[in-house]
């Protein structure tokens, strides 16, 4: 054991990088005390002191929600994974008979639902940490995969990282539009957006392979932030995945299909599933910041920014959808996206019941809280998506 | 074996990114070769506040020695935590633990276990066990000490007629005294075999400041190879006694003594006063104080530290403790055991931390 003797002595009276509170000192490290340099003007009404009250509230909620986690939600996670698995064997093995139209029907209708389970339900909360606090090595956000093209390692950067730190900062979160569309006011008009809705429309149905490219963060390297090295190691790990997934669905299911002579169906049928899913997932996906009422921030509304700023940001940058208990399970609980930004990483059956809690915050701060069921939400983003793709009427 | 490996190799085409045990999983909760699991077949009262719990293992378990011990990973309120305990089975039966309650862990394996039960399991490990070749034996044990000494006791007594044990065990009471009836039925039954009861409510803890006591007990002990296994303190002063010994007999004493201890504690403080922080792989030691995070710890000292939001969000900064516990920055919790992944960004050392970086 060697012994590091350049270690910056941390005792009190050794230099310390003195900054005022209000300036950041390391990126997305959020500052004391003190306010944004610009607070936006859905909360510009709110003085520190409340902001800073606020972020105490919200923090109790957490506290108690981590307080109340255990067994219960064990088990929940537990019978979730369960469900999803049965659903999809007894969906992947009615497509190997899957001549038979019924069973075509019955097979892709399960399969669907398993695809979208695991996506959204399992694959995106557990990878967010939601479960990690259970210390089980097969439920745990470090060695979870999971169906869909993008491989999770370099998903979770993009998105827990990139995405939530900097939830709807235009020219930070790329969210916002995926580079490909224009989904906010603030991004500047280029010809190429007038097939904003055409994009949309044809990025839907193959959305994890949008996702997939965009986790590769190709601007990054255009710009020289990401090296040729990092870009090589992501585009092989894509290619591993992609194929592995490309060979289950597409090659290997009607493969054995073909001995019931059901080979064509069964791809039919997993092309199927994974086009439902995907335009589910995009859906909702897209109803988590695009509709009306969330709003966007620019840069200066970041910088030193306090953890009750940072909260409300997540807030009003946020839709949540409204529905049914079933409803909300085939979200994956993003439908309670405004709880599941403010807390990304407590478990996702406890959403429901901290929504009226955040609910009654905003309402009592006077700041927006955006809700609304699918159809509405839906109707919404695609509203933007027509709008913004036409260039800003001049003034 | 083989063709079962290609079997499986074909099945994952189908199940991937999941493999096939983890659809079987879904039939028998044991097929998980990735995480070793048994199921718990008996669980048999041993005294007022300990129990035995039998269990069968899945794929990936080895038949463990005499005397040897097994981490086994229980779930107390969804989280699962993780303790060693002696293997209590003769070499080459079932495996079982005998566990005493002296804690959260312990408690919840004594009281609530039932048959059908899942254990999480690493496979059998340590060094204290029988001589490879046959000897006259001195056991000393103390509380639950005796566990893996009866694991011993078990393989040897009944099936070697040469074999020759005495075994010394001290309990509170003999209510307190585990397997106390089963031991008193060996020794009427073999003769090479002889069981010492000492009860400490009745007679005070065993002397061991002077080899008085024990020549009282066994009179050849310095013939024999002997095991301890108990608490600190009872192995601390055995161990004293057998030191005095080898080094001040003449002519040379051929007495050994081999020690099972129990580090029940991890030496790690609470509170505010951090500690020191090792990071194991990259061969490094920093001194760090209770308040700085110990991603910036890491940072500072030039280590390549993952990292991602810096305020406990995105998970990305996760490394596995080795030792010792941290301080959970937001909520003032200290926590932490060996294997934990723990959120460096948020986490500041309480006492000497080790990690897995």
């Amino acid at each position: 054991m060697t012994i590091v003797s350049d270690k910056p002595d941390l005792s009190e009276d050794a230099p310390q990088p003195k900054a005022p509170a209000a300036v950041k000192t390391r990126p997305g490290a959020l500052a004391e005390t003190g306010s944004p340099t610009l607070r936006p003007p859905a909360a510009a009404h709110l003085s520190d002191e409340q902001i800073a009250e606020l972020g105490r509230e919200l923090d109790a909620i957490k506290d108690d929600i981590l307080a109340k986690r255990g067994a219960s939600d064990a088990a929940y996670i537990r019978r979730m994974i369960k469900i999803q698995r049965g659903l999809e064997i007894s969906g992947r093995a009615t497509l190997l008979v899957s001549k038979h139209k019924a069973a075509w029907v019955a097979g892709t209708t399960l399969l669907s639902f398993a695809k979208i389970l695991e996506n959204m339900e399992l694959g995106h909360n557990i990878l967010h940490g939601q479960w990690d606090w259970m210390r089980d090595p097969d439920i745990h956000s470090t060695t979870w995969e999971w169906d869909f093209v993008t491989p999770a390692r370099a998903w979770q950067h993009t998105h827990n990282d990139l995405h939530h730190r900097w939830t709807n900062v235009i020219g930070k979160d790329n969210d916002v539009g995926y580079n490909l569309l224009r989904m906010d006011a603030d991004q500047e008009w280029k010809p190429f957006n007038l097939g904003n809705p055409l994009y949309n429309a044809l990025l839907a149905p193959v959305f994890e392979w949008g996702i997939a490219i965009y986790d590769l963060e190709l601007n990054d390297y255009k710009e020289g932030k990401k090296s040729k090295e990092a870009l090589t190691k992501d585009l092989k790990a894509l290619g591993r995945k992609a194929l592995t997934q490309f060979t289950k669905d597409y090659a290997a299911t009607p493969a054995v299909a073909m001995l019931t002579g059901s080979g064509k169906q069964a791809l039919y049928g997993t092309l199927t599933a994974n086009a439902v899913r995907n335009v589910w997932a995009h859906a909702v996906i897209f109803c988590g910041h695009f509709p009306d009422g969330t709003d966007t921030f620019t840069e200066e509304m970041v910088e030193g920014e306090t953890r009750g700023d940072w909260y409300v940001r997540q807030m009003i940058g946020s839709a949540n959808i409204s529905g049914s208990k079933f409803m909300h399970l085939m979200t994956g609980n993003l439908s309670h996206q405004i709880e599941h930004h403010l807390f990304p990483d407590i478990p996702s059956n406890r959403y429901a019941e901290v929504a009226p809690k955040v609910q009654e915050i905003c309402r009592r701060y006077g700041l927006p809280y955006t809700t609304g069921p699918i159809w509405k939400q839906v109707g919404s983003t695609w509203a933007k998506v027509f709008k913004l793709a036409l260039p800003p009427k001049k003034a | 074996m083989i063709r079962l490996r290609k079997l499986a190799r074909a099945a994952s085409l189908l199940t991937t990114p999941l493999a096939p045990e983890d659809i079987l999983a879904l039939f028998n909760p044991v097929f998980s070769a990735r995480q070793l699991r048994g199921v718990v077949t008996r669980v048999v009262p041993e005294t007022a506040d300990s129990a035995t719990i039998f269990f069968r293992p899945g794929r990936g378990w080895q038949a463990h020695l005499a005397g040897q011990w097994a981490r086994i990973g229980v779930e107390l309120d969804g989280v699962r935590h993780w303790r060693s305990y002696s293997l209590s089975a003769p070499a080459g039966q079932d495996p079982a633990i005998t566990v005493s309650d002296m804690g959260a862990v312990s408690g919840t394996l004594v009281r609530n276990t039932r048959p059908g039960d899942v254990l999480f399991l690493a496979p059998p490990q340590g060094d204290f066990v029988l001589p490879e070749h046959p000897r006259p034996l001195l056991m000393l044990t103390a509380g639950s000490g005796i566990t893996p000494v009866m694991s011993m006791i078990r393989t040897l007594v009944p099936h070697r007629p040469d074999s020759d044990v005495v075994l010394i065990h001290t309990a509170r009471t003999p209510e307190d005294a585990i397997f106390r009836e089963e031991l008193a039925e060996l020794a009427d039954q073999f003769p090479n075999f002889r069981v010492i009861h000492w009860f400490t409510g009745e007679r005070g803890r065993i002397d061991f400041s002077s080899v008085a006591g024990l020549e009282e007990l066994c009179p050849d002990w310095r013939q024999r190879a002997a095991y301890a296994c108990g608490p600190e303190g009872f192995l601390d002063d055995a161990e004293a006694l057998w030191e005095t010994e080898t080094a001040t007999a003449e002519p040379a004493s051929e007495a050994t003594l081999t020690i099972e201890r129990f580090s029940t504690k991890l030496a790690g403080g609470a509170g505010h006063d951090g500690g020191l922080v090792t990071f194991e792989s990259s061969d490094r030691e920093v001194e760090a104080d209770g308040d700085t995070p110990l991603l910036d710890v890491g940072e500072d000292a030039g280590i390549l530290m993952p990292s991602g939001c810096r305020m406990g969000i995105c998970h990305s900064c996760l490394i596995p403790l080795r030792a010792g516990q941290v301080r959970d920055l937001r909520t003032d919790e200290v926590h932490g055991e060996p294997g934990q992944l723990i959120q460096t960004c948020v986490s500041a050392a309480a006492g000497p931390v080790n990690l897995d970086l």
